[in-house]
């Protein structure tokens, strides 16, 4: 049954995926296109490739991303032909990555509330707190490559720039980081098609 | 207008302008939860941002869950998942409905403005990083934590770059200090 395949592969996903972003890809890799995906899904590692990058270019985690797709176009490759198998498979998967942990986060998040003023939990969010501001400083750091700021003399220069000038403005101005983000794509046009 | 949809709302556009995962909504949240609606403060969210990131799962969805279970319990964290889940489930639905992926890819216009976005993403993850600092109370003594725990994850080496690791060890240690502090006050007293 090609619909319990894919809620198992995406529980396994949802429940061992730690870390956010591309941290999870090669879990999902592993899932989808090597052992985890039985050959009648057809999804090929050409398949997972594109899925990574229409992630890049579309809002959203990759986590949901991936699901959504894959949901999508495994039911008909297994033979369930029309739209409405992959609207089910859509939802199915989407439903299966997000489901457990939203239950294992709202429990965790209720129990942290209740004894907010315990020792225990104090003393653990005390040290918790300056490592996850590593984690951010990793996370920034470990995107600081070549898939985002590009290769060519002229994209590292305008990517540093942009990268730049973002950061003084988030950090210094009353800006919306959405309005950043918006300028952003829009210099990205100009540099990249309209003057190219 | 009634919380449970403006918690929708809110989160909807920042799952809407969120490239890039969990991480890159960090500035988007706070600009949001903390600056504008003051449903949250710095110290409060970062706490938050940490149990987001120790529970599996995907850590956007996560971090919705908890704000929206702080402010409003189990019908909140809902609102806001899904206010996080519907942008991108509908543009990828949409994409595998009426497109293939090879047109989305090959679009220069479209690939153009993601060159341009990418790197303002790096950005919004970069800022956060010194506003958390501050609210964690971070000092000239304390840095090395954070520091240590970057160059760490960032180096790629086996089992020292796994961030788990340093979640297990920072609420053991935070634990341990915060007791000794504790019983030392009560010596005094």
């Amino acid at each position: 049954m090609v619909y319990l395949q894919l809620i198992w592969s995406y529980l396994k996903i949802g429940l061992f995926g730690f870390g956010g972003g591309y941290a999870m890809l090669s879990l999902i890799e592993n899932e989808i296109v090597q052992h985890g995906g039985s050959p009648s899904w057809g999804i090929s590692e050409q398949t997972f490739t594109d899925i990574v990058a229409i992630s890049q270019m579309t809002p959203g985690p990759i986590g949901i991303n991936s699901a959504t797709y894959i949901g999508y176009v495994v039911p008909a490759n297994a033979g369930f032909d029309s739209p409405w198998w992959g609207l089910l498979g859509s939802i199915v998967c989407t439903l299966a990555v997000v489901l457990p942990p939203f239950i294992l986060v709202s429990y965790t998040s209720h129990f942290i509330s209740r004894h907010r003023d315990s020792a225990i939990i104090k003393g653990v969010l005390s040290g918790l707190r300056p490592v996850v501001v590593g984690l951010i400083a990793s996370a920034a750091l470990l995107l600081m490559n070549h898939d985002n700021f590009g290769t060519t003399p002229l994209e590292l220069t305008v990517s540093v720039l942009l990268c730049l000038v973002s950061f003084l403005i988030v950090r210094y101005t009353k800006i919306h980081p959405i309005s950043v983000i918006i300028g952003a794509g829009f210099v990205g046009f100009l540099v990249y098609y309209v003057f190219m | 207008m009634n919380i449970y949809l403006r918690l929708f709302f809110t989160f909807l556009k920042i799952g809407a302008f969120t490239f890039g995962g969990g991480w890159a909504m960090i500035s988007i949240i706070e600009k949001e939860i903390v600056d504008k609606h003051h449903w949250l403060d710095r110290k409060d969210f970062l706490d938050l941002l940490a149990v987001a990131q120790a529970v599996p799962g995907i850590l956007a969805v996560n971090i919705s869950v908890v704000v929206g279970d702080r402010l409003r319990g189990m019908k909140g964290s809902f609102a806001a998942a899904m206010g996080t889940i519907l942008p991108s489930f509908i543009i990828i639905l949409a994409i595998a409905i009426f497109l293939t992926p090879e047109l989305i890819k090959n679009n220069e216009v479209i690939s153009a403005i993601f060159k341009g976005i990418r790197p303002a993403v790096v950005a919004l993850i970069v800022a956060p990083v010194l506003s958390s600092a501050k609210a964690a109370g971070i000092n000239w003594r304390t840095v090395i934590i954070p520091v240590a725990v970057a160059l760490l994850i960032f180096s790629g080496l086996p089992v020292v770059s796994n961030p788990i690791i340093y979640i297990i060890l920072g609420g053991i240690v935070g634990y341990i200090v915060f007791t000794r502090r504790a019983a030392s006050k009560q010596t005094i007293n």
